[in-house]
């Protein structure tokens, strides 16, 4: 054994550390994985033995390896075992390798429970506080679970030290373990008022991150919070405090007030909580709507400071912010314009495409040419294709938002987009392209104008597609073939178009765009037959048919199926023309027919609009429906005995094939006398049209031969130009305008409304509402504290007593009631009744058992009860026959309580745990004494043998009442009732494993039917797994599969239905007593509601 | 705060802590991702970017950057200042901290910023109480031959 030591120690002087690991690392740069494996053998060999310190080194060594991206995972159980060594040094690295390589699927987590829960109370802090510290990066829900009663005692610790981390993991705990919120609240909210100012801004920490996620919960809360933030200077906890009212706000105008104040204060600082900015408004009251508008202005000014500062992350953070506010109150942003335009020249990209995200909410019919012309301008500038590209897009985006919303005159549009496609390597092409077109074909009076500048394209084509670079932009020939041939009746000079189209240069493009070549190539043929016929010699006719023989073969033998298709296809038809001609014979007409009909623009929703026809079921069955619906049905059948399927399966109305087909004939009726579905989109014409005066324009004749260059100014320019000078003659004959304007303005709204793409086409992109998973408390976990100081919430408490413990209430009657009232009273004295005694109230609403005992007939205090005591019992999970009480004691007179001892008679059945030594009838102390005012909890473990019964358990409480004067004994009664449910143990199940259960035969089956029951199946459901501890396995309509297990290991089933106001519960047991009794309890819940 | 990485301005990571539990694939995968795209963005440009879901606050100090990944509604100048914060203890706990000393000591790194955030959030903000606290459990600790080499550029003198 000694020589084992010594070799072991000798060893170790060999064994690498860490330093010479990453030393050795950096040494074999050039084999470092060989290196590395070598390393990970010694670090196994290392492992192996019985030396803890050789193993913490190892465990070192493969903490560093682990963040060098190497698999470890196959040490986990060596870190537990560095864990649970009993020196720090060890200890220290054992669990920060568990924080670094541990997951929740790490399977030895399950191993570590019981070590943590030592080093949770281990005397030395630092114990604590290393497994605090680790236990917040691998928490899991199990590990929540066994440790949030440990980690919530720690939150009392002495040493603030370990209160701060306690207080801080405890988030962690709620997200993984949501029903440790409810227990442990008000022992948080204490530490709102911790001496220590670490401990304060931990519990300030984990209150806003819980607040933000579910911010009605915590409503009550803001008076303590604007305490704190009135006394605080500590920045950090300021933000956090300014957070928290950005999330209450919403819910609570009073609050905007003083939001806004803050928020002038934080101004003031350096610092900046952009969320505070965009959370003032929503709220009713003008005058506080007012105040609230005052703020923002106030705020955009400040951000301008923000904004014009030389520090970029100012900038930035100026910049987002001022874009949160624009959503809101654009108008306030709009005026910054000219500094917005300015960030577009900053060196940060970052900060150009924010300040471009700005631009697209700011622009107005007024502006838009001005910005747009701006951004023209920087994507000259820019450098890299990146930014060019995004530029690119914003530009459309800004023009095309709203359905074109903005654009006064298309024609300066047409050549925006003839100018965006110089650019060099943009991707997309494809975008300006369907641009294009939706305009050319939308905007039936820009028609003309855009097929001459396409037609330019064309003829110019060479210039996009000559370098292989730029073939992105290539798209935009596809818009352009396409505009010239669809509306080529208004080409000046078809004839030159079509040469354009078939030149040999075209089989280079991409397959799709030839395709469009092709086919738009035979439309153009079309209109040139149209015109050359009209001509006495014919022979020009007969060359441009020669021309298009010559040229089709080129695409006839193109790789792309499309292009071969159609042009093959073409082909023919022309040599058949051709042959026509010949003879003389007039084939124009004929020709174009194959065109002939104009294609309109249906709106993506124009569906929609079309009625239904009368007599049209859409929800009827056309055939019998499949029968596995009543499968379905059949499935909880044979799991319960008692089924009756009495809701009515939806009536299926027999649909004979006559009548079909007559219901055919009407739609299509319906459909060609329907004004939406193939006719033209009036809304698309009417943007144009409408602009004021566009007609009057004098369009400026743009120089076709060199159009792509224009000397001097580029073309968009002019527009802007012209715009200018409307703009000012419109000034000039202003009062003529402003009658006009009035008339159109009504008759705009009322055309847009009756538009196929009207607002509610547009609307939802804005309204979508982000839920983050990350909600501590599911729905049916409601928080309790959830307003429950404003007076309207006492009364559901009080009403909630006596639907928890009807006996109790009953007995007590009247003198309950009266009790509760001066309760209110008293809340109400204290500030504005919102910081009362949580606590109390919290639990009350938990209990599944609870009593106000200060008036039992016993106390001979007369005035005023010294005592509530409220209770809650809940099964221990770990030992089937533990039971655990927490009862709150909370002192209501203005005496000294001390020296309390609780005692119960022990009933054959249930026993309370005493220490060892003490005798059966002995009391036990509570470990604290009660201040006037004051509320603590105890917590008592009962052994109970059988859990099939409910019980009630009688007991007193002795304590010293004590006056400056005077100290009385006095005693108290009170029975403790243990009902069928505080057995029960919320645990989730899966339908599968649920379905399997009942199908095992063990369980027996019991029912139970509630008459009356008004309320929605989901708080129905609430309540049963809120009251008794059930969990949801499964949900359809108006049916539910629930599951809970005893700490004894009891499953309990129910099927819960409900029709109309009649509640069945059917329900399967392995225990028919304990089901019986906790059906009468459920049965009693609803009674009472 | 979803997670912290150090790393080089070769992209070497030297310190992460995520105070989200993932999959060890999903880490690597995310960190490198990051950390390529912050590696190219240029010198000058600002503190912050948007990455998936998330926001993104990096500075490099010398040749080391930090970077927190925080939520949405967080405020990315306080995540500055933890970040400076961090930098700071760690300067007074190695004196004039550089590089070197964090690969080498990488523990003792975690150790100050476990002292400093929990479960990424500021635990506490005086830097007094944390180098305390460090020392104090590192008297606990048995004495360690601790490797210190001599800085090359002390982080903090070059803050970007």
């Amino acid at each position: 054994m000694a020589l084992k030591i010594v070799k072991g120690s000798i060893d170790r002087m060999f064994d690498k550390n860490l330093q010479d690991l990453v030393r050795g690392i950096r040494n074999h740069k050039e084999d470092e994985a060989k290196y590395i494996s070598t390393c990970i053998d010694e670090i196994k060999q290392e492992l192996k033995q019985d030396n803890i310190a050789v193993k913490a080194n190892a465990v070192c060594k493969l903490t560093y390896l682990q963040m060098l991206g190497y698999d470890v995972s196959w040490a986990a159980f060596n870190i537990v075992e560095v864990m649970s060594s009993s020196k720090f040094t060890y200890k220290r690295i054992g669990y920060l390798a568990a924080s670094q390589c541990f997951h929740e699927s790490t399977d030895v987590i399950m191993l570590t429970t019981n070590q943590i829960r030592k080093d949770l109370s281990s005397p030395n802090q630092y114990d604590t506080g290393v497994a605090l510290t680790g236990l917040s990066c691998f928490v899991t829900p199990d590990l929540a679970r066994d440790l949030a009663n440990d980690i919530m005692t720690l939150m009392s610790h002495t040493k603030p030290y370990i209160r701060k981390k306690a207080v801080l993991i405890m988030y962690k705990v709620f997200l993984k373990y949501p029903e440790s919120l409810r227990p442990a609240f008000p022992r948080l909210k204490e530490k709102l008022e911790d001496p220590d100012p670490g401990v304060q801004s931990a519990a300030v920490n984990v209150i806003c991150e819980l607040a933000r996620r579910n911010p009605k919960n915590y409503l009550s809360l803001a008076p303590l919070f604007f305490k704190l933030m009135t006394s605080s200077t500590n920045n950090w906890v300021l933000i956090k405090i300014i957070k928290l009212f950005g999330a209450l706000t919403p819910l609570e105008p009073r609050l905007c007030h003083s939001t806004s104040q803050m928020s002038f204060l934080f101004f003031l600082s350096p610092w900046l909580s952009p969320s505070s900015l965009s959370t003032s408004n929503s709220t009713s009251a003008m005058s506080l709507l007012y105040e609230c508008v005052n703020t923002v202005i106030l705020c955009v000014q400040k951000l301008r400071i923000l904004i014009e500062d030389s520090d970029q992350n100012l900038k930035y953070l100026g910049l987002l912010a001022m874009s949160k506010i624009l959503k809101t109150h654009p108008k306030s942003v709009q005026s910054h314009k000219d500094l917005i335009l300015q960030c577009l020249d900053d060196k940060d990209e970052s900060i150009r495409l924010r300040a471009l995200d700005l631009l697209y909410g700011m622009v107005s019919k007024k502006n838009l040419m001005e910005i747009v012309k701006k951004l023209m301008l920087h994507v000259d500038k820019a450098e890299g294709t990146t930014y060019r590209d995004e530029l690119l897009t914003k530009i459309i985006d800004i023009c095309s938002q709203s359905n074109y919303q903005y654009i006064t005159n298309f024609e300066w549009y047409i050549s925006i987009l003839v100018e965006l496609t110089r650019l060099e390597g943009t991707r997309h092409g494809h975008l300006i392209a369907s641009q294009m077109l939706d305009v050319a074909i939308r905007v039936k009076a820009i028609r003309e104008f855009a097929v001459a500048q396409m037609a330019t394209l064309l003829d110019n084509a060479h210039l996009l597609t000559g370098n292989t670079q730029r073939n992105g932009i290539c798209e935009v020939l596809y818009a352009a073939a396409w505009i010239c041939g669809e509306f080529s009746e208004h080409l000046e000079n078809p004839m030159q178009t079509l040469e354009a189209m078939l030149r040999p240069k075209v089989a280079t493009l991409p397959g799709h765009i030839q395709a469009v070549y092709v086919q738009n190539a035979a439309k153009l043929f079309a209109t040139v037959l149209r015109s050359q016929e009209g001509n006495t010699d014919r022979t020009a006719a007969q060359e441009t048919s020669q021309l298009m023989i010559d040229r089709l073969p080129l695409f006839v033998q193109s790789a792309n199926l499309e292009v071969q298709e159609r042009a093959s296809c073409i082909l023919q038809l022309v040599k058949y023309i051709q042959k026509l001609q010949q003879k003389d014979v007039e084939v124009a007409e004929e020709v174009n027919a194959l065109f002939a009909g104009e294609l309109n623009p249906v709106a993506p929703k124009a569906q929609k609009k079309v009625p239904v026809p009368e007599g049209l079921d859409l929800d009827a069955w056309i055939n019998e429906p499949p029968s596995e619906s009543e499968s379905e049905d059949e499935k909880p059948r044979t799991m319960f005995t008692r089924e009756e399927t009495k809701h009515s399966r939806p009536r299926h109305t027999e649909v004979d094939e006559k009548e079909l087909a007559k219901r055919r004939e009407v739609r299509k009726q319906e459909q060609a006398s329907n004004p939406f579905y193939i006719k033209s989109s009036p809304s698309s014409q009417k943007v144009y049209q409408e602009a004021p005066g566009v007609d009057h324009i004098p369009v400026v004749q743009i120089d076709l031969s060199v159009p792509l260059k224009v000397p001097g100014l580029p073309m968009s320019d002019q527009y802007v130009k012209l715009e200018e000078e409307r703009r000012q003659k419109d000034r000039a004959d202003k009062k003529k305008k402003e009658k006009k304007k009035r008339k159109e303005k009504g008759g705009r709204r009322g055309k847009r409304d009756s538009g196929p793409e009207s607002e509610e086409d547009i609307t939802p992109a804005h309204m979508v509402d982000i839920v983050t998973e990350e909600i501590p408390l599911a729905d049916s976990e409601k928080l309790p504290v959830r307003s429950h100081r404003s007076s309207e919430a006492l009364k559901t408490m009080a009403e909630e007593v006596e639907v928890v413990a009807p006996q109790e209430a009953k007995k007590k009657g009247g003198k309950e009631k009266k009790e509760k009232k001066k309760d209110k009273e008293k809340d109400r004295k204290v500030s504005n009744g919102l910081v009362n005694s949580p606590s109390v109230c919290y639990s009350l609403r938990l209990s599944h058992i609870h009593q106000t005992i200060s008036d039992a007939p016993t106390c001979s205090l007369a005035s005023p009860p010294p005592f509530r005591q409220v209770c809650d019992i809940q099964g221990n999970l770990q030992d089937g026959s533990q039971v655990v009480v927490s009862l709150i004691f909370e002192n209501k007179c203005d005496s000294f309580l001390k020296a309390m001892e609780f005692n119960v008679l022990d009933s054959l059945n249930s026993r309370l745990q005493r220490p060892d030594g003490a005798g059966p009838h002995d009391g036990l102390t509570v470990p604290f004494q009660l201040p006037p005012g004051v509320s603590n909890e105890a917590r008592f473990v009962f052994t109970v043998k059988s859990i099939v019964m409910p019980q009630k358990l009688k007991g007193t409480l002795a304590f010293i009442v004590k006056n400056e004067d005077s100290s009385t004994h006095e005693k108290l009664d009170f029975k403790l009732h243990f009902t069928c449910t505080s057995y029960l143990i919320t645990t989730p199940c899966y339908s599968d494993a649920f379905a399997k259960l009942l199908e095992s035969g063990d369980l027996k089956a019991s029912s139970v039917k509630l008459e009356g029951v008004v309320m929605p199946f989901p708080h129905l459901l609430a309540r049963i797994c809120f009251h008794h501890h059930f969990s949801v396995v499964e949900r359809i309509d108006s049916c539910a599969s629930m599951y809970s297990r005893s700490i004894q290991g009891h499953h309990v089933c129910l099927l819960v239905k409900t029709v109309s106001i009649t509640v069945s519960i059917d329900a399967k047991c392995d225990e028919p007593s304990l089901l019986s009794n906790v059906l009468d309890e459920i049965k009693l819940t609803f009674s009472q509601c | 705060m979803r997670f912290m990485l150090l790393f080089s301005r070769q992209g070497k990571l030297r310190l992460q802590k995520w105070y989200v539990p993932l999959g060890d694939q999903e880490k690597r995968r995310l960190g490198r991702e990051l950390v390529q795209t912050i590696l190219g963005r240029k010198a000058k440009m600002c503190s912050f970017l948007e990455w998936r879901d998330l926001k993104v606050v990096y500075k490099r100090y010398a040749s080391l950057y930090f970077c927190c990944a925080i939520e949405e509604q967080d405020n990315e100048l306080i995540t500055l200042e933890v970040i400076h914060r961090y930098v700071e203890l760690l300067d007074k706990y190695f004196g004039s901290v550089c590089e070197l000393d964090i690969i080498f000591n990488f523990e003792k790194a975690y150790f100050i910023l476990d002292e400093f955030l929990l479960g990424g959030e500021a635990q506490e903000t005086s830097k007094k109480s944390v180098l305390k606290a460090i020392e104090q459990a590192d008297q606990l600790q048995e004495v360690r031959a601790v490797y210190l080499p001599r800085p090359l550029i002390p982080l903090i003198s070059q803050a970007f």
